[in-house]
């Protein structure tokens, strides 16, 4: 009972922590499901844009410029990396390996700016009493407007509104044709590579929103907090996907449903915390289960396909 | 209409695998020509058809469409001129989208792509209709997805939309190769009546001699890069794949000119 209790008090953290996380799955969804690109870069830039939000408040900046101008460091992270990928044609894999790399040091900078001590810093820590803040998980279990999963759930709602428009005209169908078929979308005189830069820039851009709603909702911005960001990404596509790809077929819900396999994600990790799994043991789990639903339809087409009936060739 | 003046094309140069596709050859169309391209394998038939379409750049020679110097053009900006049905069904069209939205997409080809909506209401008449004459029942599946759609539907469905915007040069490349005879046949009578109907510029690669001889004006056979016979006119008309395989003998030199090296 004592158990179960709990649970239930924890689900407003994971459901913040779900909305927060499902706005930077919506990002990897644009470049995992729609470009075909696995982006590494979102390691870096959610932290990106937990660092610069947070440097940006305790400088006293309004939050919602704080909160843009982390969305545009993201943008520019994506640019680099869609730039190291087309025009100096590395892998965009690896692209996105030496963006985040690159991001680590920049994060570190970011986060010691006007700091006369130290040159680098690793953590900068917000506080709801000293800073003002858009999202706060202090107030995640009060019934107020001032209760973070208001403004999160908005913002989600938004976001996927304003992508569903975008993907519906004749620019974001040129990036889902990219995605589809490089070949047929530059024979219908698409500039693929830069489509391929567009759906990067506007993909960090969310993954830097995601971040720096993050360092607002749990009161600090750390350099690692993006440390396995793409694996949760893709756990919550992934989570979303299995569970509800037959139900949700139109664009929009689709995207709703990486948030919801985002918060879903959360509720499970939650879950197994209390059931006594060591923190340090979380990451493990992750890769495990991401790895295991990426094997999944691999393996249903390998060793579950129906066999064609002996002489189907001669009888067609 | 298209003006191709000594091109040259060696992949791999300087490596084990060097290979030269196309030496010096030149090309030129008149307006509404319907040109079949014929030619064994590795005769340089698809690499002189992606050295127009710009797949990449040629090393010598030059390039033009309509009076336009492409031969420094990217391939999406030659798209402007050029429609284009490749050998591999799946290489023309994108799976996952619906039939209306890959109609769309070639309807913009050339243009610049705006925050205007993807497809416009009124688009979707005119798609119907225009898919009725493929003949295929396709006209109320507008929003199928492609992927669901037959090797030989895709293939229609590509060939209208290489010609959806009338493109200047309309590129074939083995469009009906991968496809059973009947699907072929019927793919190809489309071809025929597309081209007729908008007297499109054409230049069609084919591995099947009778088709290169019944189709178009104009005939040119491939052999080792160059173009080695171009037949035109009345005498098209005339020739039989007997005469072809005898005239493929003299242009060459040789007396490997059998079904097997022209078929590839």
């Amino acid at each position: 009972m004592d158990f179960l209790l709990s649970f239930l008090k924890s689900l407003p953290g994971s459901f913040g922590q779900g909305f927060a996380w499902g706005l930077m799955a919506i990002g990897v969804y644009i470049t995992y499901k729609i470009l075909d690109i696995a982006d590494l870069t979102v390691d870096g830039s959610l932290a990106t844009g937990g660092a610069v939000c947070a440097i940006c408040i305790t400088m006293g900046w309004n939050p919602w410029l704080a909160v843009l101008t982390a969305v545009l460091a993201g943008m520019a992270a994506g640019l680099v990396t869609g730039l190291l990928h087309t025009a100096c044609g590395i892998p965009a894999i690896l692209a996105g390996i030496l963006t985040q790399l690159a991001l680590y040091t920049v994060n570190l900078r970011v986060m010691a700016i006007g700091d006369e001590a130290s040159a680098t810093k690793a953590t900068l820590a917000l506080n709801p009493d000293r800073n003002f803040l858009l999202v706060s998980s202090r107030y995640v279990r009060e019934l107020s407007l001032r209760n973070p999963l208001v403004l999160l759930a908005i913002f989600v709602v938004l976001i996927i509104a304003l992508l569903y428009w975008f993907f519906g005209t004749e620019l974001g169908s040129s990036l889902r044709a990219t995605g589809a078929n490089g070949n047929m979308a530059r024979a219908q005189g698409i500039n693929t590579d830069m489509t391929k830069v567009l759906g990067l820039v506007v993909s960090n851009g969310l993954v830097a929103f995601s971040g720096a709603l993050l360092a607002q909702y749990q009161g600090s911005s750390t350099v690692d907090m993006g440390r396995g960001a793409i694996v949760i990404g893709l756990a919550a596509v992934i989570i979303g996907e299995v569970l509800l790809d037959k139900v949700f077929t139109n664009f929009a819900l689709k995207l709703l449903s990486a948030v919801i396999g985002a918060i879903i994600y959360y509720i499970v990790i939650s879950l197994v915390l209390r059931m006594g799994l060591d923190p340090n043991d979380l990451k493990l789990l992750t890769a495990l289960v991401v790895a295991i639903f990426l094997a999944i339809p691999n393996w249903k087409g390998r060793f579950f396909s129906k066999p064609v009936k002996r002489g189907g060739a001669a009888n067609a | 209409m298209l003006d191709v003046k000594d091109i040259y094309k060696t992949f791999n140069p300087g490596t084990v695998n060097e290979k030269t596709a196309l030496r010096g050859v030149s090309l030129h169309l008149e307006d509404g020509d319907f040109v079949t391209v014929i030619g064994g394998n590795g005769a340089g038939k698809s690499t002189l058809l992606n050295a127009i379409a710009g797949t990449w750049l040629v090393d010598e020679g030059s390039i033009s469409i309509g009076g336009v110097d492409v031969t420094h053009l990217p391939e999406h900006k030659r798209a402007k001129y050029v429609g284009r049905v490749f050998q591999d069904p799946m290489m023309g069209t994108a799976a996952t989208m619906q039939i209306e939205e890959n109609l769309a997409l070639a309807a913009r080809r050339g243009r610049s792509r705006t925050l205007r909506r993807g497809i416009a209401r009124e688009e979707r008449e005119k798609y119907r209709e225009l898919l009725k004459i493929l003949d295929l029942g396709l006209e109320d599946r507008l929003t199928t997805k492609v992927g669901l759609l037959s090797g030989g539907q895709r293939q229609a469905l590509t060939l209208l939309m290489a010609t959806l915007q009338r493109p200047d040069l309309l590129l074939l490349d083995e469009h009906t190769a991968a496809l059973d005879p009947k699907t072929a046949a019927k793919v190809l009578d489309a071809t025929e009546r597309i081209v007729n109907k908008d007297r499109l510029t054409t230049l069609m690669i084919t591995h099947n001699m009778k088709d290169a001889i019944v189709h178009g004006n104009r005939l040119i056979m491939m052999y080792e890069g160059q173009i080695v016979l171009d037949i035109a006119g009345e005498a098209k008309k005339k020739l039989t794949v007997e005469d072809l395989l005898a005239k493929f003998g003299q242009a060459t030199g040789s007396d490997e000119a059998d079904d097997k090296l022209l078929l590839g």
